[in-house]
């Protein structure tokens, strides 16, 4: 494909063919390699032509390909004239990322690290065919897809202040609980409160190095051997019905004639359609926020079983990888309200944005990026350059290099645990398959994906945090 | 005749399904989807669920009649051992499918390895060539 070379860390395709803008990966020559072996960038091409795309079609420095849009992929579409489309937020809606602090130290947990993680191992359901610990009725369901991360809050799973700082204070207000099927409802109703499996994970992590100290004291994040606690997973089946039920709504109603991909099925945003999906897509939205939110709260009660208290586990941040918004971005020379889609991409609102909360405001958000499993994590902060270099949006994790296929071919999950043993990481799984499938080589170079988006302005480098414990769902 | 073959995919699962019949192929693609999740050789069909579904193309047809067998577990506990009876008839716009799925429930004798939480149509194709040759990627 045609790609020019703007800067060491930016490449565009031109305008051609059906094309209404062009495409801009963020990517260093060494990513670019990987992103060249697979369909990105023919996806990030057919991004391009959809109708109402504004600017250009985006590609993040961890992408790979998806289901119709790449993952890593940010596009926005103008509200009237523009689409929305569940392949570009993604099957796991909401997949996201929790941090909270501790006030412990890695000399405080060493004695205790692997009692604390087989204790959050029984507290929080995971693993294949696991159902939740709470049996709900349709009722409270719906109930939970309105409110989110604030019903869980209500309910005693949590703090008050946890909802601040979680990326649209836990709850997206235009979720409608009746554009959800019933498909959807029956498969959200067991998971609820549960990690899943795949690529979802929970990790003890420390601090291991600190590189902007302003940025990382407004976070809460003080000195290197500091424990964290890094929760990653999304709206479980619920989410993937959303997207599977509406795909479906949209293919019926306005056909897959002409389609490059039919993953790339879209809506009109303000057709009957549009805003049906967009709205149930907020209630598992709000799904996955509950979610997090119920772990969280089983994290804080282990920590305070076996270290005496959970009074400085403050939440940090909880931010989505998987979403479509409606935000203010410059586009054509004046602010607009547009469609956001993020998938498999991290909002990176700098310093001033409304839509983040006070205490962060002058640093930007926080933005968590979780490398594969048993390797070193980063957090960031959002930028203001990055509202023009992509709609406030940078990288999302390491992205996959190797099929699970492969990776269970070449790794044993048993293997795995004791080298990381061996590297002072516990490890605890349901499942050594899957954790063969996450093995660290399947993945990208997390570091790399950091560096270039530091170096290109979409996310300023924070924070560098390694595992101590890790469950595997 | 082989039923079905796993293919390399990087994010997912991939498979291609075989049969003499476009009936045989969707039921081999059920099969195969199952067996990205549990050995649905070892499963005893001691309950029986019958599933009707229709589509405006037989892709959507497919991808409909896939899902059910993740839709079955996630909701029953079923795991899916068996098609049987599975029907394809066009309609007045596109096609209808029949099938009566054996299984039986989850249980300790049948451990689950990993779970298939969408079918997609990415890469999804549906070709005649002396029979019928099925492919299908899933999200894992």
């Amino acid at each position: 494909m045609d790609l020019r070379k703007i800067s060491d860390n930016v490449w565009e395709i031109p305008k051609q063919g059906e094309m209404k803008v062009p495409a801009v990966i963020y990517s260093s020559a060494r990513l670019l390699d990987d992103i060249r072996r697979d369909m990105t960038l023919t996806q990030a091409r057919n991004v391009a032509c959809l109708p109402g795309i504004e600017r250009m079609s985006y590609v993040m420095p961890d992408a790979h390909q998806g289901y119709g849009f790449p993952i890593g992929g940010v596009a926005a579409f103008d509200l009237d004239s523009g689409i929305i489309s569940p392949g570009g937020v993604g099957y796991d809606i909401n997949c996201g990322v929790r941090l909270l602090k501790t006030d412990y130290t890695e000399t405080d947990v060493a004695g205790k690290r692997k009692e604390l993680l087989a204790e959050i191992f029984k507290e929080v359901p995971a693993g294949v065919g696991k159902g939740g610990v709470t049996k709900l009725s349709r009722g409270v369901l719906k109930e939970i897809l309105v409110k989110g991360a604030e019903w869980a809050v209500e309910n005693g799973y949590g703090r008050k202040e946890d909802l601040e700082r979680t990326e649209e204070y836990g709850r997206m207000k235009d979720a409608a609980a009746d554009a959800v099927s019933d498909r959807a409802m029956e498969r959200g109703i067991p998971q609820l409160g549960t990690l899943g499996s795949g690529n979802h994970f929970l990790e003890i992590q420390k601090v291991h190095e600190i590189y902007d100290e302003v940025a990382a004291r407004a976070f809460g994040i003080r000195a290197a051997g500091q424990v964290l606690v890094m929760i990653h997973c999304g709206s479980r089946g619920f989410g993937h019905q959303v997207a599977t039920d509406y795909i479906e709504v949209m293919e019926n109603a306005f056909g897959v004639q002409g389609l490059p991909d039919r993953e790339l099925v879209h809506a009109p945003f303000k057709s009957p359609q549009g805003q049906q999906y967009y709205r149930s897509m907020c209630a598992a939205v709000n799904y996955a926020f509950a979610n997090r939110q119920m772990i969280a709260h089983w994290v804080r009660d282990v920590f305070a079983r076996i270290l005496g208290t959970s009074k400085g586990m403050d939440q940090v941040y909880d931010v989505c990888h998987n979403v479509a918004k409606v935000e203010t971005h410059e586009a054509g020379g004046r602010s607009r309200r547009l469609v956001v889609h993020r998938k498999g991409a991290t909002r990176s609102f700098g310093p001033g944005r409304p839509e983040i909360p006070e205490c962060y405001r002058s640093v930007g958000q926080p933005v968590i990026i979780p490398g594969s499993m048993g390797t070193a994590s980063f957090i960031l902060a959002g930028t203001q350059e990055a509202e023009g270099l992509s709609f406030s949006s940078t990288a999302h994790g390491a992205g996959r290099v190797m099929s699970r296929h492969e990776a269970v071919r070449r790794f044993r999950g048993e293997r795995i645990r004791d080298d990381l043993a061996r590297k002072g990481i516990e490890l605890k799984s349901t499942n050594w398959k899957g954790v063969a499938e996450e093995a660290a080589e399947a993945y990208k170079d997390v570091d790399e994906v950091v560096r270039v988006s530091h170096a290109v302005g979409l996310g300023r480098l924070v924070a560098k945090v390694v595992p101590i414990g890790v469950m595997k769902g | 005749m082989e039923r079905y073959k796993i293919l390399p995919h990087t994010a997912d699962g991939k498979f291609q399904a075989y049969g003499t019949t476009l009936e045989e192929a969707f039921g081999n693609a059920a099969l195969a989807t199952a067996s990205l999740m549990w050995d649905w050789t070892k499963v005893e069909p001691r309950l029986r669920h019958f599933v009707h579904f229709r589509g405006f193309d037989r892709e959507q047809l497919l991808v409909k009649f896939l899902g059910e067998t993740i839709y079955l577990f996630e909701t029953k506990q079923f795991l899916l051992g068996k098609v049987d009876g599975l029907r394809i008839r066009p309609e007045f716009e596109g096609f209808s499918l029949e099938a009566l799925l054996g299984g039986d429930t989850l249980a300790d004798r049948y451990p689950i390895y990993g779970v298939v939480k969408a079918v997609t149509y990415h890469d999804l194709k549906i070709e005649e060539c002396g029979g019928f040759t099925v492919q299908v990627v899933v999200d894992m």
